[in-house]
């Protein structure tokens, strides 16, 4: 995918350093044009200035080209009419001057507008990748990654096309077209009134060419898409292709698909390259028109060979630019509407914190209650148990160790100093109800309460609900009726920040990213020392199998970690989340397609990272659930029992028909 | 590479050669231009010959008409030959692969293929295109343009002498320059857009570990470097304009001084110095668009090379000269089978020797990496041993003809796919025209049937790619509908209901016990449940057969499989 846009940008690069036809701009307009130029404005910041000086120059440019020909009138005429060679020499020394200087100012402006241009979209690139960041889950559930990926590809290369090429051709093509109108009028009306007919059939043939053009092009595209979607499942499915002997029909298919591909394309490239020559033609059929009557007057003395000669250079360089403004014009609106959905996705509002819980290092004092010892969490991690001797640490450990210091919750009061709250991991949901979209309650009034160290299990179908709850406890989502607390405080006053820093989360779907495997475990604590990296990796029972790999901790991981299998990725997000020693925990254990000795590996894990927290956890085993304080039984987003493993047993409901095997789980 | 390609333009070879002729004749037309001008200049006025001027300018006006019909006639011969070689190509690749074994998907991977098929072809028909109307048009205008510069005045064209190898050693000097940083800046582009698609794929862990300031900062480290980058490679290509700017103006003043001198001189004449003027543009641009065209075959370049990188790869598995088309039953056997895959430095499998009856029902079990999925690929031959030999109904599989081999063996992958379609279209992969009885029976046996019949749509309802529309556990059981559908003597299941629960899970074993016994039954599987039943059960572990024997047998005897039973008696309760 990334490959193929890139591969498409270089093309277009290509295009627009000078090759015939030029970029193909999409077809969608912008629907806001005044405002969506003025926020571009406003994203040019410090370029701004630049930019006005690199505009100054371009046109000084085509100025300069415009009156270099126009020197040539003089020049022809002083020739013959006096054979004059120190004039002639004057002249030339003017006209050298006049395309020195535009040359000077060509590369000046554009030297420019690559900084401009590639500043401008660093920034923009920056500002929405920030803000992306930002953006509550919400916002990711709706859009594909895919359409997230083209607002940083497709859509942020066209504002770069724009700033770089398109914005400084059109200015250069109107002034010269302008320019030369103009000159052309001033040398001779009577030849202006023959151009602007041929101007007229011009735009007469720029407007059906172009318009069948696009029209066929968006026929290409179709068949293009038809026969790349084609292309991707066939060779996704290549070996169940193999397996059923379906190659022929395959095949088969493919032929009807890439024969209308060939037909489309054929029409669309015959338009799109034909322009060319028919303009270039047509500027020779107004060359000879121009020269013949300019003849003709000059016969009949009504004008001189130098003005034939400079009015011939115009006709000549007249075809380019207007040829130019249609083409450049388009990919100006192209790069309008990528930035306009650049912006919308600027426009989404972030993830609301209006936490004023804040996570502080605290003392307790002789009389034991709490003091403050700094004042925001920002500047301090929550492990603090650096320096102690190598074993698996849990959080109950680290209450005890360090009794001395605890982290609290720093609660201001409207009326006198900050109440502080020890953090102990006590999560209640009170009546909770949630829905992703209005109307289809996913969550039905939910209350359950998890005291400090126990472990409840959910149970239930997929699409019961069970992800949800946990969902909510880190506020991925916002929930609508009811109230979460954690150690007593509604957790939409705690700091979105500080509340996620004491959730740890092992989810099924491993996610890893690129780098080494202490990089990985890093994710968890920024600032976790070698020690306690490795103590996290023991505790995740991942310590074995990283020393054993001949890179160790060192071990690059492949983008998707696939240098590793399944089981031993899992270990490694158990090992991120111990390194944060978080005092709740959020584990989505994993499944079917690992054996059962890794996962057997991987439970003695999960138990040892589970050992004195808070644990809400998606069972899967029955071993997870048989020692779980609580077991909630979920459907459709409630739950329909509650106790432990031997009072649902007694219950014979759901839950006992789930751990004999007679209930399905869809 | 080239040899390669050419032959696909065999069906249009007469487009592919009348194109660049006619491009020729719309040269001679841009180039007869102005010296049709010069003379009605210097005949025309100075004569004072109006019929002449008008026949001149007549005779100009008819060819414009004349060169705009090549021309643009041009253009489309050259869309039909580049977008028909181009499809062709792109067939002939699709039949490749098509014919390729699993070991060559292997070692191409399939998003490589992808995009030899989509970007890269596209990339060869954009070069043919233009190779087709600028690598003809190029040369000839500049050469026929120095040509008339030359007629019109010898001494005047030793301007280009100077100007020509000027401006071509800049160009040069510039493209080799350039080509490498935006090989670079490419390589950048595509890291920045792998990083953010990782950062998209693992926003939640992002979130919940509180790191988007670290992502921030990582991302502005590899914006920033694509900035610079990019700015020097794009700064060194402006530098083309410029220097164009300055040669051809350089060219015009030299011109109008040498030539002002020779007209004052009388030996040249007005029309002829500003026709002159017009052949410096035509001969300078000229080369500026040549190596636009080589700097396009460049990047062609490459894509050629990954394209004839398939073509020439020949698919390592192949029919037999006189295959057999007849497969007898479904027994297999394995003699002393090793298989080892292509750049791996151990076997997979060593010294597999057994052999299965006809209709036998076998279970599979082992660690991951133990060679289970190996072992059963190598009886539908989707690998051929490395040595030794895999019978099937009596004879070695590489006897047979692929397709009666294949027909025979059904095999239901781990790794399986459903195609966009509906849903019985999807089952007709297994038998086209499946009769809806059948369709029902299969289902049934694969306990399929009653979730299609609880959609709207039954077996109409449309799947989208990959079918992801329906649950893990409802796709692999049409998987399995879908293979039972080819009426196979041999049915492999590659743990193909690990996302199917238990009670279901159940039944299609007891399908498969009942109602389908006859089939010789091969099923891999994690949880001992699904297996303890068959009639054999064989432990694999590390490459090697290491007990074969009944569920109550292996319990006795077998380490390995006991220590399995054991850790699975607290099982998953949920799928």
């Amino acid at each position: 995918m990334t490959e193929e846009w890139s591969k498409v940008k270089a093309i277009r690069r290509d295009r627009g350093i000078g090759g015939p036809g030029g970029p193909h701009p999409r077809t969608e307009k912008p629907k806001q044009i005044g405002k969506t130029l003025l926020r571009l404005f406003g994203a040019l910041s410090d370029n701004r200035i630049p930019l006005m000086i690199s505009l100054f120059l371009i046109i000084i440019s085509a100025l300069a080209a415009i009156t270099g020909t126009w020197y040539l009138k003089p020049l022809i005429n002083e020739v013959i009419g006096r054979a004059d060679l120190g004039k002639l020499a004057h002249s030339l020394v003017i006209i050298g001057l006049m395309y020195g200087t535009g040359a000077l100012a060509t590369y000046i402006s554009s030297r420019l507008m690559i900084r401009i241009a590639q500043q401008t979209t660093n920034r923009i690139r920056a500002a929405l990748f920030n803000h992306l960041q930002e953006l509550p889950l919400r916002y990711f559930d709706s859009h594909t990654h895919g359409e997230l990926m083209s607002r940083f590809t497709n859509d942020v290369d066209n504002v770069n096309f724009a700033l770089e090429q398109s914005l400084s051709q059109t200015v250069t093509s109107l002034i010269s077209v302008v320019g030369t109108f103009i000159m052309m009028l001033v040398l001779s009306p009577l030849l202006t009134v023959f151009i602007v007919l041929m101007l007229l059939v011009m735009g007469l043939t720029i407007k059906t060419v172009g318009g069948k053009s696009s029209s066929y092009f968006r026929g290409q595209q179709k068949a293009l898409g038809d026969l790349n979607g084609y292309i991707e499942e066939m060779m996704e499915g290549q070996k169940v292709v193999k397996v059923f002997n379906h190659e022929e029909s395959a095949c088969r298919d493919f032929r009807v698909k890439n024969e209308a591909l060939r037909g489309a394309s054929t029409k669309a490239q015959t338009f799109a390259s034909m322009l060319m020559p028919i303009m270039g033609n047509l500027s020779y059929i107004n060359y000879a028109v121009t020269a013949m009557v300019g003849a003709i007057l000059s016969i009949q003395g009504r004008m001189d060979i130098g003005t034939i000669a400079a009015f011939l250079q115009y006709t000549r360089s007249f075809s380019q630019p207007i040829t130019q403004v249609a083409n450049q014009v388009n990919m100006l609106l192209a790069a309008l509407a990528g930035a306009e959905r650049i912006f919308d996705v600027m426009d989404q509002v972030p993830e609301n914190d209006e936490g004023e819980v804040s996570l502080v290092l605290a003392r307790r004092n002789s009389s034991g209650s709490l003091e403050s010892l700094s004042v925001d969490s920002a500047d301090f991690t929550l492990q603090t148990t650096d320096g102690q001797p190598e074993s698996a640490v849990t959080a109950a450990d680290n209450t005890a160790i360090a009794s001395a210091f605890v982290l609290a919750w720093r609660v201001p009061q409207p009326d006198g100093p900050a109440d502080l709250i020890e953090l102990r991991g006590d999560v209640r949901f009170s009546n909770v109800t949630f829905s992703y979209v209005e109307g289809k309650v996913v969550l039905k009034n939910v209350s359950l309460f998890a005291k400090p160290g126990q472990k409840i299990a959910f149970v239930g179908s997929t699409g019961a609900g069970k992800t949800t709850i946990t969902n909510l406890i880190n506020r991925f989502y916002e929930i609508h009726e009811g109230t979460i607390t954690y150690d007593g405080i509604d957790i939409r006053r705690i700091r979105k920040a500080d509340l996620r820093r004491t959730l740890g989360m092992v989810l099924q779907d491993v996610h890893l990213f690129k780098g080494t495997i202490r990089d990985n475990i890093r994710y968890g604590k920024p600032d976790a020392s070698e020690a306690e990296i490795i103590r996290a990796a023991k505790i995740a029972n991942a310590h074995g199998f990283i020393s054993r790999l001949p890179d160790g901790y060192n071990t690059m991981l492949t983008p998707d970690g696939t240098n590793l299998s399944q089981g031993q990725r899992q270990l490694l997000s158990i090992a991120r989340a111990a390194v944060a020693n978080p005092p709740v925990l959020i584990l989505d254990e994993a499944t079917s397609s690992i054996d059962t000795r890794t996962e057997r590996l991987i439970e003695r894990g999960m138990d040892q990272l589970m050992h004195g927290r808070t644990t809400f956890v998606i069972a899967h085993r029955l071993s997870t659930v048989r020692n779980a304080e609580a077991i909630m039984v979920l459907e459709h987003g409630e739950i329909i029992e509650r106790g432990d493993h031997h009072d649902l047993m007694a219950l014979h409901g759901r839950y006992y028909q789930l751990c004999t095997g007679v209930a399905e789980l869809a | 590479m080239l040899s390669k390609l050419i032959p696909y333009f065999r069906k249009y070879k007469v487009p592919a050669i009348i194109c660049p002729l006619l491009m020729l004749l719309e040269v001679v037309g841009d180039v007869m231009m102005p010296l049709l001008m010069s003379r009605i200049v210097d005949v025309g006025i100075a004569g004072r010959d109006i019929l002449y001027i008008a026949q001149t300018g007549l005779l100009m006006i008819g060819l414009a008409l004349i060169a705009l019909f090549c021309g643009s006639t041009s253009s489309y011969l050259s869309a039909l030959a580049a977008q028909g070689a181009g499809a062709e190509l792109r067939m002939s690749l699709f039949d490749k692969i098509q014919n390729f074994s699993f070991s060559n998907l292997d070692r191409f991977s399939i998003p490589s293929l992808i995009t030899r098929l989509t970007t890269d072809v596209n990339n060869l028909q954009q070069a043919a295109m233009m190779g087709l109307r600028m690598l003809a048009r190029a040369p000839f205008m500049m050469i026929l343009a120095l040509f008339m510069a030359l007629l019109i005045n010898k001494e005047l064209a030793m301007v280009f002498l100077v100007a020509i190898p000027l401006l071509a050693t800049a160009l040069i000097a510039i493209m080799t320059q350039a080509h490498p940083r935006f090989m670079r800046l490419q390589r950048k582009i595509d890291q920045l857009n792998t990083s953010i698609q990782e950062n998209l794929i693992n926003i939640r862990v992002v979130k919940s570990f509180v790191r988007s300031d670290y992502e921030k900062e990582k991302f502005k480290a590899a914006n920033d470097d694509l900035m610079q980058t990019a700015i020097r490679a794009v700064k060194l290509v402006i530098l083309n304009m410029p220097i164009m700017q300055l040669i051809m103006y350089g060219c015009i003043i030299a011109i109008l001084w040498f030539g002002g001198n020779m007209i004052t001189a009388g030996r040249m004449r007005t029309g002829e110095l500003i026709s002159f003027i017009s052949y410096v543009t035509q001969i300078l641009m000229s080369l500026m668009m040549l190596s636009m065209v080589f700097l396009m075959f460049t990047r062609a370049k490459a894509s050629g090379e990954r394209v004839v990188e398939v073509l020439n790869t020949a698919p390592d598995l192949n029919d037999p000269d006189s295959p057999l088309i007849e497969l007898a039953d479904g027994s297999i056997e394995f003699q002393g089978a090793h298989f080892r895959y292509a750049g791996s430095g151990v076997d997979t499998l060593s010294d597999i020797s057994m052999s299965i009856r006809s209709g036998e029902i076998i279970g599979i079990i082992g660690a991951t990496g133990s060679g289970k999925t190996t072992l059963v690929q190598l009886i539908p031959r989707l690998y051929d041993v490395t040595s030794g030999q895999v019978r099937v109904g009596g004879h070695d599989v590489r006897e047979y003809a692929l397709q009666t081999l294949r027909d025979a063996v059904a095999i239901v992958l781990q790794k399986n796919t459903l195609f966009s379609g509906t849903i019985r279209e999807n089952l007709q992969w297994g038998q086209a025209e499946a009769s809806d009885e059948a369709i029902r029976a299969a289902c049934q046996s694969a306990q399929a049937w009653s979730f299609i019949c609880d959609l709207p749509q039954g077996l109409d309802t449309v799947l989208g790619q990959g079918g992801v529309n329906l649950s893990g556990g409802q796709k692999q059981r049409l998987c399995i509908a879908r293979a039972l559908l080819k009426q196979p003597k041999i049915i492999i299941l590659d743990d193909s209901t690990s996302a199917v629960d238990m009670a279901t899970d159940a039944l299609i074993r007891q399908a498969f016990t009942t109602g389908l016994r006859g089939i010789t039954t091969l099923i891999i599987a994690q949880r001992i449940r699904s297996i303890e039943h068959a009639d054999r059960i064989i432990v694999m572990d590390d490459g090697r057969i290491h007990a074969i024997g009944t569920h109550e047998e292996l319990l006795a005897t077998d380490e390995i499989y006991r220590d399995v039973y054991t850790s699975q008696q607290e099982g998953a309760i949920a799928g």
